[in-house]
């Protein structure tokens, strides 16, 4: 339901961007931006945007990109993707400290390790097909292990939880996949100016890996111009979004007075670089700090002439913070809801910044100032239950929020409303689902799942061959305390061959997806801006539903001890061995037969005979084996063979004393 | 038998019967090697045991230097100054304040810090429960707010991590009337938790448990597990709106000093665990150097990989130059005769390796004395099947943990020596945090059945098994020939001597089912067995009983029980009575019954917990085996008779179980403190455990006893 507004904004930023560059209309054409955010644990978000967008042109397929990589329209021509998002991510978002109510964390924030979706323009059965030659490509591209992604066990469809895509979308998560700068050198070569120039030259890799959260993202979305869809433009949206701990002086921690003092920090403390300048190719250039409703309404509060303070947009009057470099511009957003303080961004343009004049912005606090993030109406994590290796059960439990009176499920929980929530999960098949083991506890109490479940869509797994999968919608009250989902599972046993090599680690379950389709996130700009607005910022604009993700869960199976196969091969041989000796010695020897050999044995005069016969038998049949020895006729308990084995011992103990 | 064989010579059969009907007809022969053996194999355990090494190379223990520093420690001294201050009157009221410091200087750090409440009940019997996993369902309803806990939990989240994995730090404290002991071990905890806090290489999520050990150390934890692993939904209302303000208040009083923390109520989680400690601060004082003490026993037996003794062994050895002990048993340590056995051993070992260089099995004899009392405490431990400490919780719920305790060197408060002790305890928990944070995988790749002789030594499964395999294998071969006796049957080895006269048809049907008889016997006091075992949980509902009489009561109603079923189920004699030919009777047979029970009992209990089976073989085999009814002995009069009544008499006085536990109490601890009582409280603490001791001596061992003295006391 929100892809077609959206595709319809995007048209409609697409016509009005020709509309004022009407002699650009083919040009295309990249943005960078950047987005600081103080965070009220004392951290501090960066959130880099890059979009480089192709405009469709009419050459026949023969595209001559300036800017825009060719690698990535190649592999959107060809597969004909019409939107698709590849997130590497490491460290998880933390929904309390960081928020969860806003775009940033509904968009930015990834399950850790690789998720892929894509959306596919082409006839349903070429979708799989489509799907998996995407994997390939994209590992190709990007230096990972995204053609795990190819194999069936590994994907699901999705039909309406995880984003409205009328079976032509296609999921997949690696939660284990490590990220590492391998995955981030090809990302920035999608850039014209890579990490040469402009912001992006700030991305120095020892300050960005150590960072707490990060995650870098591609989203790319095709926009059709002519009906048959030949020939597209296309939107490649790349963000990297890290979360810094500025390295404070933590000597303030036995000084209680300082202790809550937010850190100061500047551009080059935090990453250790400045920027020298714009990227050239770039359209525009801006750098972005963003203080959230949370911290603003808290600085009115700590400032008695709030209301000036806005109205102003000073920032020089402060007495909370100082920055180093004066923004060139204040936006603030504009709200819908009384009540709620906006929050309040400052643009900075890179433009007029050189090699001589680098750009170095920096925040310093003067009062400690605590506020706390907008939360999501319903806080979720998922857990494991049970222990052994036997079976278990996941819950999925949700708890609200209402820490603060701006809930917005507090606002709306006046009458008897109804919260929505969807549920998405993807299981791998060695984790055996029973779907009809879903219990629901709502407020501690255990409730029939069908009084509070408006729509539900369970794919069982097979074995080996699709994951399980379970889509959900729960209509839960407004004054909602909590709500766990369980589900009970059996452990399923691998194949040898199947087990990755550190089996003993466990097994994954990729995070599960939680949406909240009656609460979106956007922020409203005064319109006069929409000329010279930012892709990140309309990016904010557009309104889209608080997602979350859950922890990705670890659920250690049996493994089989693995230089098992050697003792097993060892065993099987002895059997098989102890198995055909026998059966043959049954099969070879006949009663009659024995009864000869007996009567002969007692005769004594044939056996020399008998035994020279045999032997020349064997000599005949093969030509050297002179040394058959016959001592299987003789008696087991007999003076001869203890004497054999007593010289056999002594011959042992002679040779371990003198040689060993 | 086939008709051919009348008129041929006999066939040979094949030789693996050859063999066994070899060993069966030389039964008593193997059967005195083989106990010998056992007895034997077992006493060499100490010389044969390895040194222990790092198995999984992921751990790297050591190779990183510590990172603690003095901040670390003066932080950790300011929250021990501020705890200690806190020791006053009313406790609840000291508790509530020292728990909301505490959580303060966690917050501080960054941690998430939720409080978990449970409610301590006792142990209750469950007379199945005893191989299911820990249940949760067992009733919230009925408790008191007088027995309420608050465990404090923090849990830092590693920077870049998955969250997938978490492990586990506990120490257990006494909010409000804390020693000086619980203070250091807080201490030491806060100082590693602050430093983790803080570091980069964290992988794995680090959840710092501080127990509210008012009930006891070992039942928060238990309660905080089962809550973490099996929560119950519907019973959290029920907890948290319960009536007891005083929890309430706690929150009330957290959001007064500092805004900004908020306390959750939930309960937080943090990944599966990957491993977890427990340690502690002993209230004794060491005389030479500060000590540690590891306990790993958890219960039925089950011990931690050995990879997690052997990083804490190593890093206390070779990086903090602590001295590392687990449990011996004292008194043995100074026994005349394990001294002259170890000073045999190590002439033996001496002339070996004169002859081999290569033979290195000899030790000292001061070391085998030690080596045997930390394997004999080790086997004790194992058997009685009760966890040793707080890890036991952990191992139930297959989390591989063990107890530290560190006892510091007689100290005079001096300040530099208790910083001194800090920045170690601290090292050495901290090196091991680390090394469990390189784990990529869970423990596995050590051993999980093995006994310690020190520290750094241990006897693997492949090996202590000999011993107990030696002390079974005479069981089926001595029923077998019993059995081949009583009914004449011929085995082929006495084929000399051809049968005189063929037994007539209903002759042969009737003995060959005569086991049968034995065998209802067999299982009817076994029936009486599982009845005793039952007794405790009827005999503890009566109230105001005290150890004695509770036992004297337990021991005349088993008796009872016993005499009942005689008279019901009549003398089982008069069956086979008819059949009085051969030198030995049914009693031959009931023996021979009696035999494959307790071989089967003692292979079952093997699996479940070897060192039960291993104790329990040594006192039932030579009994069960030995078994001949005195009456014939005493007609026999003969030296070796008397020899053989005296031996039964005195195994069968040994076997019995009580007679047994006392025993031993005497040889161990000395003859001044034997109490009827305490039986029954041992007895009591093993079925409140769960231990599977429990079963095996109500259903294998007291029934296989009773057997025997049946057989004793036969008239043939």
């Amino acid at each position: 339901m929100e892809l077609p507004s959206r595709w319809v904004f995007l048209l409609f930023l697409f016509l009005s961007s020709t509309k004022a560059f009407g002699s650009e209309v083919d040009k295309e054409e990249f943005q960078e931006e950047l987005l600081l955010k103080p965070l009220p644990d004392r951290k501090v978000l960066a959130h880099f945007h890059f979009e480089t967008r192709a405009p469709p042109c009419n050459s026949n397929g023969r595209h001559h990109h300036h800017l825009f990589p060719k690698s990535i329209s190649q592999m959107v021509e060809k597969f004909r993707v019409k939107e698709m998002e590849l997130s590497f991510t490491q460290g998880r978002w933390n929904y309390e400290r960081w928020g969860g109510f806003d775009t940033m964390s509904s968009n930015n924030a990834k399950p850790p390790g690789v998720e892929l979706w894509a959306v596919f323009d082409v006839p349903k059965e070429q979708v799989d097909a489509s799907w998996k030659n995407l994997t390939h490509t994209l590992s190709g591209i990007f230096c990972a292990s995204i053609n795990f992604l190819e194999s069936s066990s590994m994907y699901s469809a999705p039909d309406w939880s995880f984003r409205q895509a009328s079976g032509s979308l296609r999921y997949g998560m690696l939660p284990r996949e490590a990220v590492c700068t391998e995955n981030l050198t090809p990302w920035l070569k999608l850039l014209p100016c890579r990490d040469k120039a402009g912001i992006s030259s700030l991305m120095d890799r020892p300050s960005i890996y150590t960072s707490l959260y990060y995650s870098q993202r591609l989203h790319l979305t095709s926009i059709a111009s002519d009906l048959e869809g030949l020939n597209s433009g296309i939107a490649l949206e790349q963000t990297l979004t890290v979360v810094l701990h500025p390295s404070s002086q933590r000597t303030g921690l036995t000084h209680f007075s300082q202790s809550y003092l937010q850190p100061s920090w500047s551009l080059s403390s935090i990453f250790g670089r400045k920027v020298n300048g714009r990227c050239v190719l770039a359209k525009s250039s801006k750098v972005y700090l963003q203080l959230e409703r949370g911290l603003v309404s808290q600085l009115k509060k700590s400032e008695n002439y709030g209301a000036d303070y806005i109205a102003s947009e000073g920032y020089d009057g402060e007495a909370n913070f100082e920055l180093s470099v004066n923004p060139d511009r204040v936006i603030k957003e504009e709200n819908s809801r009384n009540g709620i303080s906006s929050s309040l961004l400052y643009e900075f343009s890179v433009d007029k910044y050189s090699n001589s004049k680098p750009f170095d912005l920096g925040l310093t606090w003067k009062f400690p100032v605590i506020w706390s993030c907008q939360q999501a109406p319903l806080h979720a994590s998922r857990f494991l239950m049970g222990s052994g290796n036997e079976r278990g059960a996941i819950a999925i439990l949700l708890k609200s929020t209402d820490l603060n009176d701006s809930s917005p499920v507090a606002n709306s929980a006046m009458d008897g409303c109804e919260l929505r929530v969807n549920i998405f999960q993807v299981v791998p098949w060695y984790i055996r689902v029973y779907y009809h083991s879903l219990q629901l506890f709502v407020d501690d109490q255990l409730k029939a799942v069908g009084a509070f479940v408006e729509k539900i869509h369970v794919m069982p797994s097979k074995d080996k061959i699709s994951p399980g999968m379970m889509e959900m919608v729960l209509k839960l009250p407004c004054g909602v305390k909590s709500a766990a989902l369980t589900l009970d599972f059996d452990k399923g046993f691998l194949h040898i061959d199947e087990y990755p090599p550190d089996a003993n680690q466990g097994f994954d379950i990729p995070s599960a997806a939680i949406g909240f389709p009656d609460f979106h996130t956007s922020m409203l700009f005064p319109s006069n801006e929409s000329e010279r607005k930012s892709p990140m910022l309309s990016k904010f604009q557009e309104s889209s539903p608080v997602l979350l993700y859950t922890e990705v869960l670890l659920v250690p199976l049996t493994t089989p001890d693995f230089s098992m196969p050697y003792n097993v091969i060892t065993i099987t041989c002895t059997v098989f061995a102890l198995y055909f000796g026998s059966l043959l010695n049954v099969l070879r020897q006949r009663v009659g037969e024995k009864e000869k050999l007996k009567s002969k044995a007692a005769a004594k005069t044939g056996r020399l005979s008998d035994l020279l016969s045999r032997l020349s038998a064997k000599l005949r049949g093969r030509s050297q084996e002179p040394m058959q020895s016959p001592s299987e006729s003789s008696p087991l308990i007999n003076s001869k063979l203890a004497l054999k084995v007593l010289l056999m011992a002594a011959l042992a103990v002679a040779w371990q004393y003198y040689f060993g | 038998m086939p008709k051919t064989e009348t008129e041929t010579p006999k066939m040979k059969p094949r030789p693996i019967v050859r063999l066994g009907i070899f060993l069966i007809s030389h039964s008593l022969l193997v059967c005195v090697v083989c106990c010998t053996a056992g007895v034997l194999a077992l006493l060499l355990l100490p010389l044969l045991a390895k040194n222990t090494y790092i198995s999984e190379n992921a751990l790297m223990p050591g190779s990183a230097s510590s990172m603690i520093s003095n901040r670390d420690i003066s932080e950790a001294n300011r929250l021990a100054s501020d705890l200690s201050g806190l020791n006053f009157e009313p406790q609840d009221a000291a508790a509530l304040e020292s728990r909301g410091i505490l959580t303060k200087y966690m917050s501080d750090l960054g941690a998430e810090v939720s409080y978990h409440k449970f409610h301590h009940k006792p142990n209750q019997f469950h007379p199945l429960h005893f191989f299911s996993s820990p249940d949760s369902t067992s009733s919230v309803d009925n408790f008191s707010c007088s027995a309420q806990g608050v465990n404090t939990v923090g849990i830092i989240r590693a920077p870049r991590g998955d969250g997938k994995e978490a492990i586990v730090l506990v120490t257990p404290y006494k909010f409000g009337k804390s020693g000086t002991a619980e203070t250091l071990s807080l201490s030491i905890a806060y100082t590693v938790f602050s430093l983790l806090s803080r570091v980069t290489w964290l992988a794995k999520d680090i959840i710092w448990l501080v127990a509210d050990s008012q009930y006891g150390e070992y039942a928060p934890v238990e309660a905080w597990l089962r809550d973490y692993h099996t929560p119950v939904f519907t019973g959290l209302g029920a907890l948290n709106a319960d009536t007891c303000i005083k929890i309430d208040d706690l929150y009330a009083l957290e959001q007064k000093p500092i805004a900004q923390t908020k306390i959750s109520d939930g309960f937080r989680r943090a990944g599966t665990m990957a491993a977890a400690l427990i340690f502690k601060v002993a209230d004794r004082n060491e005389l030479l150097e500060d000590t540690l003490n590891i306990y790993a026993e958890a219960s039925n037996g089950q011990m931690p990989n050995l990879d997690l003794i052997n990083i804490v062994n190593y890093l206390a050895v070779h990086r903090q130059g602590l001295r590392v002990k687990v449990e011996k048993v004292l008194s043995l340590l100074d026994s005349r005769w394990l001294e002259i056995l170890g000073e045999i051993f190590e002439v033996l070992g001496k002339v070996a390796r004169s002859l081999n260089p290569g033979w290195k099995f000899g030790i000292s004899a001061a070391d085998y004395v030690e080596g045997s009392a930390t394997l004999a405490s080790s086997l004790y431990n194992q058997a009685l099947g009760i966890p040793t400490g707080p890890h036991g919780a952990f191992r139930d719920f297959q989390v591989d943990a063990i107890t530290l305790e560190i006892s510091p060197k007689v100290s005079s408060h001096n300040k530099a020596r208790h910083n001194e002790f800090l920045l170690r305890g601290g090292r050495l928990v901290e090196g091991v945090v680390r090394s469990i944070n390189n784990l990529l995988e869970k423990f596995h790749q050590s051993f999980f059945l093995y006994m310690l002789t020190s520290p750094s030594k241990f006897v693997s499964v492949g090996v202590y098994m000999i011993a107990f395999a030696l002390l079974v294998a005479p069981l089926p071969l001595v029923a077998a020939s019993l059995y081949a006796d009583a009914n004449q049957l011929d085995l082929g080895v006495k084929n000399t001597k051809s049968t005189t006269t063929a037994p007539d048809e209903l002759d042969i049907t009737f003995r060959s089912w005569k086991w049968l008889y034995a065998a209802k016997e067999v299982f009817l006091v076994h029936v009486w067995g599982a009845a005793v075992s039952l007794l405790p949980y009827f005999i503890c509902q009566i109230p105001n009983c005290s150890p004695t009489s509770s036992s004297v009561i337990r021991v005349s109603l088993s008796m009872l029980g016993l005499l009942i079923l005689y008279l019901i189920a009549g003398s089982p004699s008069t069956h086979v009575s008819i059949s009085q030919h051969g030198e030995k009777g049914e009693w031959a047979i009931l023996k021979s019954v009696t035999i494959s029970a307790v071989f089967i009992g003692l292979l079952l209990m093997s699996v479940v917990n070897f060192a039960t089976a291993e104790i329990g073989a040594l006192l039932l085999v030579p009994m069960c085996l030995m078994a001949q009814p005195l009456k014939l002995d005493m007609k026999a009069g003969k030296f070796r008779s008397l020899f053989r009544v005296i031996c039964n008499m005195v195994l069968g006085f040994v076997a019995f179980p009580p007679a047994a536990y006392f025993v031993a109490k005497t040889l161990f601890e000395g003859s001044d403190s034997i109490n009827m009582g305490d039986f029954w409280n041992w007895m009591e603490s093993l079925w409140a455990w769960n231990s599977a001791t429990y079963i095996y001596i109500g259903m294998v061992h007291l029934p296989c006893w009773a057997l025997c003295l049946h057989i004793l006391l036969h008239s043939c």
